[in-house]
């Protein structure tokens, strides 16, 4: 596919974020799909394509009164947005459909009209897992870490630095649920959750929404938003069992989804200005870093301590405060989504001047899957 | 909270495992043809897809590969608790608590050597778990 041939010309967050009460997931989506649809300048009518997440597309196309020629319900987890946008791209490149409206919306929180877990049920999980009280991601995600820590020689305050420097983000952004910057010692003596992670190495849990529109990058001069172009973008998966996952220290399924999305854009480490993590806890980052190759393997926790991540640092990282401290529903990757496009059109709270290439790396359940989209800001190959 | 943990519900590929515990054998499985030992069980070897694979009887021993300590409540096990990763001699890595032991960082060593041990949690579920050895 040819690079930047498709472009994002729509991208909206629901109208609040947080606690939203008196909307159900579904309006949420339909929140977040109205807000985007304005912001593309088109009608619902324009739209021929839906893809979602956590809820039945169908149910999604249905209240919105769309009828698509093209659906996409891939359901893997938090990074499910970032294998919508690749899917979206493809379909439009192959002719399947014109105008995608990719949503998601989750009352994490409030829990109105959220029904079941956005992520199929394993069989083996439930066997081999969950048995053993392994049932709600903080029991799960954070078990590779301590053999990370013993391998690399992690320290603790290392991976509450992760914590400390997304604070440093959020509090550059009006709409992030915690603002205060906070200490290592902070997080330290913040409660403990599963050990050895505290609350505030943990991501938040609130309601809210977002969606995206694409369409072939030769009409985006038609809408009124600056387009953000597709340059590229990988994805994987590897196994639904924490315990089964090859490497505690390494993701394969973010090493495939970097490796084919840097090899698709075309575009090494250097070239990149911005950057994505999801980060559903604190060491995902840290994985990040790694498996996309910015950072050799044991390097990265020195690298956030250093500082290279934070406001003014080489390489500004998950710049809206992350799932840690901006806002996390349930499945975050549609915010690290927004976020990539607010830096790329130029309008982010903390804008990265200059920033031409953005890179957004998400994660499925517990290390299972992995989607990586590349924007720019440009369509120059 | 209720007062079971959640227990495993049996398939057809895991039967024999879970028909293993309840006698006192951790069962694993082996390829025939790359000799590969794998968990959790199938009618196949994952590693290169040959039907040709034998249950055996596994060591029980094990090493402590990675853990969390979680102190959420949970239904039928008592918070604080160590939720952990075996690394088995055999190769497979396999979830479970650490019984017998201290729920803490100090007596929760990484690569201690680790033995299994069987609870029986119902008249038709006993739990591979792993204390030190
Ligand atoms: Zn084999």
């Amino acid at each position: 596919m040819k690079r930047n041939s498709i472009a994002i010309v729509g991208a909206a967050e629901t109208t609040d974020l947080g606690r939203i009460p008196n909307m159900s997931q579904v309006q949420l989506h339909a929140d977040a799909a109205l807000n985007a649809i304005e912001d593309a300048g088109l009608k619902i009518s324009d739209i021929d394509g839906v893809a979602t997440a956590g809820h039945n597309a169908v149910e999604i196309a249905h209240y919105l009164g769309i009828i698509p020629s093209w659906l996409d319900g891939t359901s893997v987890g938090g990074c499910s947005f970032m294998l919508h946008v690749n899917h979206a791209a493809a379909a439009i490149h192959a002719g399947l459909c014109k105008t995608v409206l990719i949503t998601h919306g989750e009352s994490g929180k409030s829990q109105q009209g959220r029904f079941g877990r956005p992520i199929f049920p394993s069989l083996f999980q439930q066997q081999f897992e969950r048995p053993f009280g392994a049932t709600i991601p903080p029991t799960m995600f954070p078990i590779p870490v301590l053999r990370y820590m013993k391998d690399y020689n992690l320290k603790e305050d290392q991976l509450a630095m992760v914590s400390v420097v997304q604070r440093e983000w959020a509090g550059r952004n009006p709409r992030s649920t915690f603002k205060d910057p906070i200490t290592t010692a902070d997080v330290l003596n913040s409660k403990m959750i599963c050990y050895p992670f505290r609350l505030l190495m943990c991501c938040l849990v609130t309601d809210g929404g977002g969606a995206l529109i694409l369409t072939k990058a030769e009409r985006a001069k038609d809408h009124p938003q600056k387009p953000v172009y597709i340059r590229g973008f990988g994805e994987s998966g590897e196994t639904p069992l924490i315990s089964q996952m090859d490497d505690f220290t390494s993701s394969a399924a973010f090493r495939t989804s970097g490796k084919n999305a840097f090899k698709a854009a075309g575009i090494n480490h250097n070239d990149v200005d911005h950057l994505m993590i999801y980060d559903a806890f604190a060491h995902l980052p840290i994985y990040g870093l790694e498996d996309l190759g910015f950072v050799k393997p044991g390097e990265a926790g020195n690298f956030i301590a250093d500082g290279n991540t934070r406001p003014g640092g080489s390489l500004p990282v998950n710049t809206n405060g992350g799932g840690l401290s901006y806002m996390h529903s349930g499945m975050y990757g549609m915010y690290a989504l927004q976020e990539g496009v607010r830096q790329m059109r130029g309008i982010a709270p903390a804008q990265i001047n200059g920033a031409n290439i953005s890179v957004v790396h998400g994660v499925g359940g517990m290390f299972g899957a992995a989607g990586t989209v590349v924007m720019s800001n440009n369509d120059q190959d | 909270m209720t007062d079971q943990r959640e227990l495993p519900i049996p398939t057809p590929e895991t039967k024999h495992f879970w028909e293993g515990t309840k006698v006192g054998e951790l069962r694993l499985q082996r390829c025939q043809e790359c000799s590969k030992h794998y968990f959790p069980p199938r009618h196949f070897c994952p590693g290169c897809g040959s039907k040709k694979t034998v249950v055996f009887k596994a060591s029980g021993y094990a090493t402590l590969y990675s853990y969390v300590i979680s102190h959420i409540p949970a239904p039928g096990i008592k918070p604080p608790y160590a939720i952990a990763v075996a690394k088995l001699e055999e190769g497979p890595k396999m979830m479970c608590n650490i019984l017998n032991c201290d729920q803490t960082p100090e007596a929760l060593v990484l690569d201690m050597p680790l033995k299994v041990i069987f609870q029986k949690v119902s008249d038709e579920i006993t739990l591979p778990q792993f204390e030190p050895k």
